[in-house]
């Protein structure tokens, strides 16, 4: 089934290996979202089962209640090492930005005094191109700064599968193992692999209107929102996509709030 | 800007959008001069193809209104940068999905401006196709000719040139003649057939995905068309096969060498050369997970994971092939590159570079063109490589490398150049004028004939009074190897044995001068020192060799050299004992890391698992110890029936503790 899902497999683990090889020590964030879960099981199909670098919940407290449920099982049946890193209170970020984007802002301070404690020296997200403008603009292996600043204006040159492994004492790596991906390969690859998924982007009947609502994309409770779809199973999902033109981080308000919210995370450390 | 009046959007039926087909993408790069229309272009096809995401053609139409303009900018779909808006450049290269009704496509969009090269390479270096935006009003330019050069050094064969702006030039036929000329000229020059020149307008959408109605004239395929008509690179599965070592995994007791095939087809059972270090193992297991027995081959793009039934010396950077089609072995080699570094590249420096897995440094060797992507003219000045130029040069390494030209291997024949911590520059290789070496390092010619002597074994032997052989000491350091191996040479001369130790130093001083300590050295240290052994023992001397030798693989060798004259000696003394008396105050080093790949501390020691005689230096004195060894070498050269193999397996069993 999706013949194609195997080309972008074999890149994704190609990639994984190389930075597994090549960045030492390194963490994977686990959002615990379709995307990033996914990702973890091409982790462990890049180590032949295993994990063999920690997983970093970045934790505002602000998760959904299934989503925290959801990751408590993986833990237990895939035996994973995960630390719950909390993020800073809402109160210390920037009072300017508005309240969708501060509380994203909660996140990029929560990884820089992940990166503090632990001194990763890479991280691996699981964004994709497709997902958002900004992102498409990313590289595989692509560099921060000291302050988890990203310099868009001056990105390395990344092309043959080679990448940029080595910097400065201080810098550190994101790496990005499933750029290539759209929402719609996830989604199929998810099916194809029987990889679980939170409830969350499953229909359900919204209890004050009647509709049926799915979170397609997940966040934070104050932040996130569910959009309208029958879709209450992967098949319904993929069939939806195949068909929709909404972008998926439609519930997300952050990245609307000004028509550069996004950017100005970006630029300053946020995934 | 145009006089064009503003574009009327007419809405579209939701449900026309387009079925991601599940099928392969195609990847296609958008270049071309700055401001000749790429962004436009791209904005375009999203649009008529049904790509954008609702409410985006209004966010378009909103954003254009508050910046004072009515004319709809399609280029403002890729502009997610704030910072771009305002330049109206694109400054990175951006992918972006779209579907015709065949197929899934990717699109790279690559910027005009100079000084972006590097990202042009970036988004150029992953497609499977391009399109060649020309201003149909300015013809061809300098980043025209520039980005035309650098496709057809990243090697894309097919690429269509679109005419853009006709309605600048009033869709006149003759102005899209005169450009289309221009461009063919070009590119003939370099040797590209564009395989398309369509007119188009990308602003009103003529000839993109709709032949629209004002060049009439024109009855070729619409881009749409064209790019359908593209096909995917098909998989070089009938080349040789190479198998790059990207790591080496150990999984409960399992060695996994990882890595991806890049051409050709691996399969389980296969018997695998692993270059430049060229030991051989036969594939016993293709490793992926979930697990699955019935995976039994691998195909070029998939990573994957095997074992081998010999522990070899396999390292990141080997290149496993098949035995009869390995790659070329090479110090020195021709390359064409493109330099992307402040910095020029310059006679006499020296830079790493990577080509699959495989890392070296190289030493510029000389400048032999440096080509300006304008006329083609050679420059004269040919002490530097400046930024953002082309250039053949001839680069040396130290050492033989794994090469493959270009012209045989798409993936593996061209490299990546390191200035630092940055990419500075990419190329193809080239090995004109240049011969393989592999068989310097590995004779293998027909021409050598082994010489027959005129005496044999036996009558030295007899002139001797003893049999040669030779007694290969092995154990961790500290075990006693040096020590015995002197006492028992004494003792053995004393009783009138002609006889020698081979011993670390003596060896490293002069034969093997020319070898450090790498896993790779080590290897060859002990291939040397078995075969010397072995010529030694035939001259009918009692050869005592005294070496680490941690590895199985490499005693298998020293044996198969001296054949039944191999004696193996295992010098059983465990680390906690070696480390404890530490003679050189080695171990002490390697503990606090002054000394890497020590043996027994972060290097690994494989037991004999079948010695000829195991000696327990840690509960016996030296003295038991040599009478021990002594007196089973002299059983092994005695005279005895010279037909007989000589060994003396049940005596042996005496030995083993």
């Amino acid at each position: 089934m999706y013949k194609y899902l195997d080309e972008l497999e074999a890149k994704s683990i190609y990639i994984i290996r190389e930075a597994y090889n090549r960045v030492d020590p390194m963490c994977m964030l686990w959002s615990i979202g379709k995307d990033s879960t996914a990702l973890l099981w091409l982790v462990r199909k890049a180590f032949l089962g295993r994990v063999p670098f920690p997983l970093v919940l970045l934790d505002t407290g602000m998760e959904m209640q299934e989503v925290y449920d959801f990751r408590d099982n993986l833990i237990k049946e895939w035996d994973l090492n995960c630390i719950n890193h909390m993020c800073p209170p809402e109160e210390d970020m920037d009072q300017t930005l508005p309240p969708a984007t501060r509380s994203a802002m909660r996140k990029t301070e929560g990884l820089k005094s992940l990166l503090r404690e632990h001194n990763f020296k890479g991280v691996i997200a699981g964004i994709r191109r497709d997902e958002q403008g900004l992102r498409a603009k990313e590289r595989v292996f692509s560099p921060r700064t000291i302050d988890g600043n990203w310099d868009f204006k001056d990105q390395p040159p990344e092309f043959w599968d080679q990448y940029k492994t080595e910097f400065p004492e201080g810098a550190h790596l994101r790496i990005h193992p499933i750029l290539h991906w759209t929402e719609l390969d996830i989604w199929r690859y998810t099916q194809r692999e029987n990889i679980p998924c939170c409830e969350l982007y499953f229909a359900r009947k919204d209890k004050k209107t009647g509709k049926m609502m799915r979170y397609r994309s997940l966040g934070e409770k104050n932040i996130t929102f569910p959009v309208e779809s029958p879709a209450s199973n992967i098949e319904e999902i993929i069939h939806e996509l195949e068909t929709t033109n909404t972008s998926e981080r439609a519930g997300r308000s952050m990245d609307k709030e000004t028509e550069d919210s996004f950017e100005r995370l970006r630029a300053a450390g946020y995934m | 800007m145009s006089a064009e009046p503003a574009i009327k959007i007419v809405k579209q039926d939701k449900a026309k959008r387009k079925q991601s087909t599940g099928k392969q993408q195609l990847r296609v790069v958008i270049v071309g001069h700055v401001d000749h229309g790429k962004s436009t272009l791209i904005g375009r096809l999203l649009y008529d193809t049904d790509s954008l995401p609702e409410g985006k053609v209004e966010e378009i139409e909103a954003i254009c209104k508050r910046r004072g303009t009515d004319v709809v900018e399609w280029s403002f779909v890729l502009d997610a940068f704030q910072a771009e808006r305002d330049q109206a450049v694109t400054i990175d290269s951006t992918q972006i999905w779209f579907s015709t009704d065949n197929r899934d496509y990717v699109i790279i969009d690559a910027p005009g401006h100079r000084e972006f090269l590097k990202n042009m390479i970036s988004g150029a270096a992953a497609a499977d196709a391009a399109i060649l935006v020309v201003d149909g009003a300015e013809g061809v330019q300098e980043q025209t000719r520039r980005h035309a050069y650098l496709l057809h050094l990243l090697g894309l064969q097919q690429i269509a040139v679109v005419i853009n702006k006709m309605d600048l030039v009033n869709h006149d036929t003759e102005a899209f003649e005169n450009v289309s000329r221009e461009v063919r000229e070009y590119l003939g020059s370099i040797g590209v057939t564009p395989r398309f020149i369509i007119p188009i307008s990308a602003r009103n959408g003529d000839m993109i995905a709709s032949r629209g109605e004002s060049m009439g004239w024109y009855s070729g395929k619409t881009l749409i068309e064209v790019l359908d008509s593209f096909e995917n690179a098909a998989l070089p599965v009938s080349r040789p096969l190479r198998f790059p070592v990207q790591d080496v995994y150990r999984f409960q007791g399992k060695r996994i060498i990882v890595g991806r095939v890049e051409s050709g087809i691996l399969r389980k059972g296969d018997r695998l050369m692993f270059s430049p270090g060229n030991e051989e193992a036969t594939v016993t297991s293709l490793e992926v997970w979930p697990e699955d027995d019935d995976k039994v081959e691998a195909r070029p793009g998939e990573a994957i994971g095997i074992t081998l039934d010999q522990r070899l010396f396999v390292e990141r950077g080997h290149i496993g092939s098949h035995t009869k089609n390995p790659p070329m072995l090479s110090n020195v080699f021709r390359a064409s590159i493109f330099w992307l570094s402040q910095k020029p590249l310059k006679v006499g420096n020296s830079y790493k570079i990577r080509f699959g897995s495989h890392e070296a440094m190289v030493t510029v060797q000389s400048i032999d063109k440096v080509i300006d992507t304008q006329d083609l003219a050679d420059q004269s000045d040919k002490s530097e490589v400046k930024r953002n130029t082309v250039a053949e040069v001839t680069l040396r390494a130290r050492d033989l490398l794994p090469i493959d030209p270009y012209s045989d291997n798409e993936r593996l024949g061209r490299i990546v150049m390191y200035q630092g911590y940055d990419i500075a520059g990419g190329g193809v290789i080239s090995m004109e004028g240049y011969a393989d070496q592999r068989r310097r390092k590995a004779p293998k010619s027909e021409n050598i004939h082994k010489v027959e002597h005129l005496l044999n074994h036996d009558v030295r032997a007899k002139r001797a009074g003893h049999r040669g052989g030779v007694f290969w000491f092995t154990g961790l350091s500290g075990s006693g190897k040096s020590t015995l191996a002197m006492a028992v040479e004494k003792a053995l001369f004393e009783k009138g044995f002609s006889t020698y130790v081979l011993d670390g130093d003596n060896i490293r001083h002069g034969l093997n001068r020319d070898l450090g300590f790498s896993p790779k050295d080590r290897s060859e240290n002990i291939r040397r020192i078995g075969h010397v052994a072995a010529l030694m023992a035939d001259a009918g001397l009692i050869v005592l060799s005294a070496f680490i030798s941690p590895y199985r693989a490499d005693r298998r060798r020293a044996r198969a050299a001296a054949g039944e004259k191999y004696n193996e000696l295992y010098l059983a003394a465990d680390l906690d004992i070696c480390e404890k008396r530490d003679p050189k105050g080695l171990y002490k080093k390697a503990r606090a890391g002054e000394i890497k790949d020590f043996t027994g501390i972060d290097s690994p020691y494989e037991k004999p698992e079948n010695p000829e005689m195991i000696i327990d230096t840690a509960r016996q004195d030296v003295e038991t110890c040599v009478e021990q060894i002594v007196a089973y070498i002299e059983r092994q050269v005695a005279l005895g029936d010279l037909s007989d193999d000589g060994k003396d397996k049940e005596q042996v069993l005496d030995y083993v503790v």
